[in-house]
């Protein structure tokens, strides 16, 4: 009887495993496919504006990937358990002119708003993780609501005022505007960041029980995996590196008012999910969500530097989410479905 | 035992709207003693005007939510259909052509929602993100940053004037039209019937017979048309036609929907109780107006709203099985 049933299940078992596999390998291509992008765009926009090619416009591109960058990665470790942070954007904005704030009005030194604004950016998403978990709200009715929550305090905040860079401390801005061993301390940042981030989901425990959670959550509780503690931290993760973007986005921009960062969180969705990171939870890599983000910051500058309207750009962003998750979708069920007919056979 | 159930149910859903007209009567009341003002008939009659876009929107979305799915691009299609019908006008077309064409549009966006989430079976939240940005950026490739002023009298007196003789505005005309039929097609038709048990059991309702696909496509398609529709009647109340009208209320919309006693889960919620919550809306981002309180800010108190909306019933749900978890044990052991 046993002997049957295993009989049974072992080719579908070994299918499932080859179907992780395969997605593993997919999800390689993924990556592999958007640096062929990445290189078409560069050559087809380089041969019609070499102004695309110096490095100083290198420079800008990674600048702006940079800071979408680091709200990715906080954004990956959310929806790997199955979740999504709408409110990033207004994190990022909300803690830009809060720390723009402080400084201006000397209630605080540079390291002390520094620390401020990441505190804040942490305690906001520590208030996602908290109605999501305790409050068993569905993450996307939750932040959907603190999105125009955090956005709203910003503008009753900001009444109309606006952080300038002449109001603010040179060592603030220079913190974006420096640069390590030739590189702007902005993208050396952002880079030890995702690497951090890659290697802690690849190899630490609780990056792995991230993805058992997304893969599966009834499971995950069933093995001990302790998923809402976990879900929580993975918001207050994503809100503290938003507020780490927030700190950076006014030291870069100088000037920050209440609309900063508005409709961010659209920008940091298509990178992630361009970057191969499965909405349903469960898959994805870091290197993947910075891929996204440096392929979409790359097109958005090639539209600039070919004068072509900035308007497209919205517009851009939403096919693109389409597009990646409509392509997810069609290769998993393709592949799902060779590996049925295996199975049968 | 079903007529009892039933009886039960119909009793917990009169009491969600009991409590939202006790929302309405306190925020009425805080408002008053805001302004004197507030309590005027012409007052009453702007808070009105100023919700029926969302209003109508709203009442597709509710039907969407109630089968288990989300559309979060209905403000962006607004943004399209306004932006569209002001090129279209700006070149010359008639209103009889251009307000027709952008209703199909309107279809033809809910649609492309509507195939991504049954044909190609992606999440509508994500897809409703993604044409979320997608509509939005049309609009703006469409229209630019210009606005179109220039409409005709008929068209900007539907938008803001009121029926002769009354303080009904007429867009509340419309909204009360669709209204009523949303009603009865939701609460008295089989279709209603289909919706509720698609949202409680997509599986069941397939296998009972239902086309679920089918059923949840229209809903997009009708949710697309209406939402254009309220890019219809903005752009006459605004007389100005731009690509960023409506932005930002995805937020009311939404929050009317489940603050009206729609399950997020899907496969419960009324008509009436959204209609109610549409007004509760209404009157505290009226009262704060009058309080000196900008839109922008105002959101903050909508926001939370939207969030105890869902945390409220969730708790008072787990409280009350906890307590009857409670009395069963006791009633184990006593016996």
């Amino acid at each position: 009887m046993d002997r049957t049933v295993e009989a049974q299940f072992a080719p579908r078992l070994a299918g499932r495993i080859g179907l992780e596999r395969t997605l593993a390998l997919v999800a390689r291509l993924r990556e592999l496919g958007i640096l062929v992008a990445l290189a078409v765009i560069v050559v087809v926009v380089g041969v019609q504006a070499p102004r695309f090619l110096s490095v100083s416009n290198f420079e800008q591109i990674l600048l702006s990937v940079s800071l979408i960058a680091i709200v990715a990665v906080g954004q990956t470790s959310v929806v790997l358990t199955r979740n999504v942070d709408l409110s990033v954007g207004s994190v990022v904005g909300l803690v830009a002119f809060v720390t723009g704030d402080l400084l201006k009005e000397h209630v605080l030194g540079v390291p002390g708003a520094i620390l401020a604004g990441c505190a804040l950016g942490l305690g906001l998403g520590a208030l996602n993780g908290l109605i999501i978990t305790v409050g068993r709200v569905p993450a996307i009715v939750a932040t959907l609501g603190t999105l125009y929550v955090y956005r709203g305090l910003d503008f009753l905040i900001a009444g109309g005022k606006q952080v300038s860079a002449i109001d603010l401390p040179n060592s603030y801005l220079r913190i974006a505007s420096s640069s390590v061993i030739g590189i702007p301390t902005l993208i050396v940042f952002a880079a030890v960041t995702a690497a951090i981030a890659a290697y802690l989901l690849r190899y630490s425990g609780t990056g792995r029980e991230l993805y058992a959670i997304g893969s599966n959550p009834t499971a995950a509780e069933l093995v001990g995996i302790p998923a809402q503690r976990l879900v929580f931290g993975a918001f207050v993760i994503c809100g503290l590196l938003a507020g780490v973007a927030g700190v950076l986005w006014g030291s870069r921009f100088g000037t920050v008012n209440a609309f900063a960062a508005g409709g961010l969180e659209l920008q940091v969705i298509a990178a992630v999910v361009v970057g191969g990171v499965n909405i349903f939870g469960g898959s994805g890599t870091v290197l993947g969500a910075v891929l996204g983000a440096a392929l979409l910051g790359t097109i958005e500058n090639a539209l600039r530097i070919l004068h072509l309207s900035q308007f497209w750009l919205q517009a851009i962003d939403g096919a693109v989410i389409l597009l990646a998750v409509g392509t997810d979708a069609a290769i998993r069920s393709y592949f799902q479905r060779i590996l049925m007919r295996t199975g049968r056979r | 035992m079903i007529t009892q159930l039933s009886a039960l149910r119909t009793r917990v859903l009169a009491r969600w709207e009991t409590l939202l007209v006790l929302l309405l009567i306190v925020f009425i009341w805080l408002g008053s003693s805001l302004s004197p003002y507030f309590l005027s008939g012409s007052n009453f009659s702007d808070l009105t005007s100023n919700l029926m876009e969302k209003a109508i929107m709203a009442l597709p979305l509710a039907l969407i939510i109630i089968a288990g799915e989300i559309d979060l691009s209905v403000e962006s299609m607004l943004g399209l259909a306004s932006a569209l019908l002001g090129l279209t006008y700006a070149i010359g077309w008639s209103l009889w052509l251009g307000i027709p064409l952008v209703l199909a549009v309107g279809a033809l966006g809910g649609l492309l929602n509507g195939l991504l989430v049954t044909w190609a079976r992606l999440p509508s939240l994500v897809v409703t993100l993604g044409t979320l940005a997608l509509f939005r950026g049309l609009a703006s490739v469409v229209l630019g940053p210009q606005s179109v002023s220039g409409w005709p009298a008929a068209f900007t007196n539907f938008g803001f004037g009121d029926v002769p003789g009354t303080l009904i505005p007429w867009p509340f005309v419309v909204f009360a039209v669709l209204a009523g039929a949303f009603t009865f097609v939701l609460h008295r038709t089989w279709i209603g019937r289909q919706l509720y048990a698609i949202g409680k059991n997509k599986e069941a309702a397939r296998y009972a017979g239902i086309r679920v696909a089918r059923a949840k496509t229209l809903l997009f398609v009708l949710s697309g048309v209406l939402s254009a529709l309220a890019g219809v009647v903005l752009t006459a109340r605004f007389s100005s036609a731009r690509a960023d009208n409506g932005q930002g209320f995805v937020l009311d919309v939404v929050t009317a929907v489940l603050l009206g006693g729609v399950n997020i889960f899907g496969g419960e919620g009324t008509i009436v109780g959204v209609v109610l919550a549409v007004f509760v809306i209404g009157v505290l981002r009226n009262g704060l107006t009058l309080a000196d309180v900008s839109p922008d800010t105002q959101s903050v108190a909508v926001g939370a709203l939207l969030i105890i909306s869902v945390a409220g019933p969730t708790a008072v749900r787990r409280i009350r099985s906890a307590w009857s978890n409670r009395r069963l044990t006791q009633a184990a052991d006593s016996s």
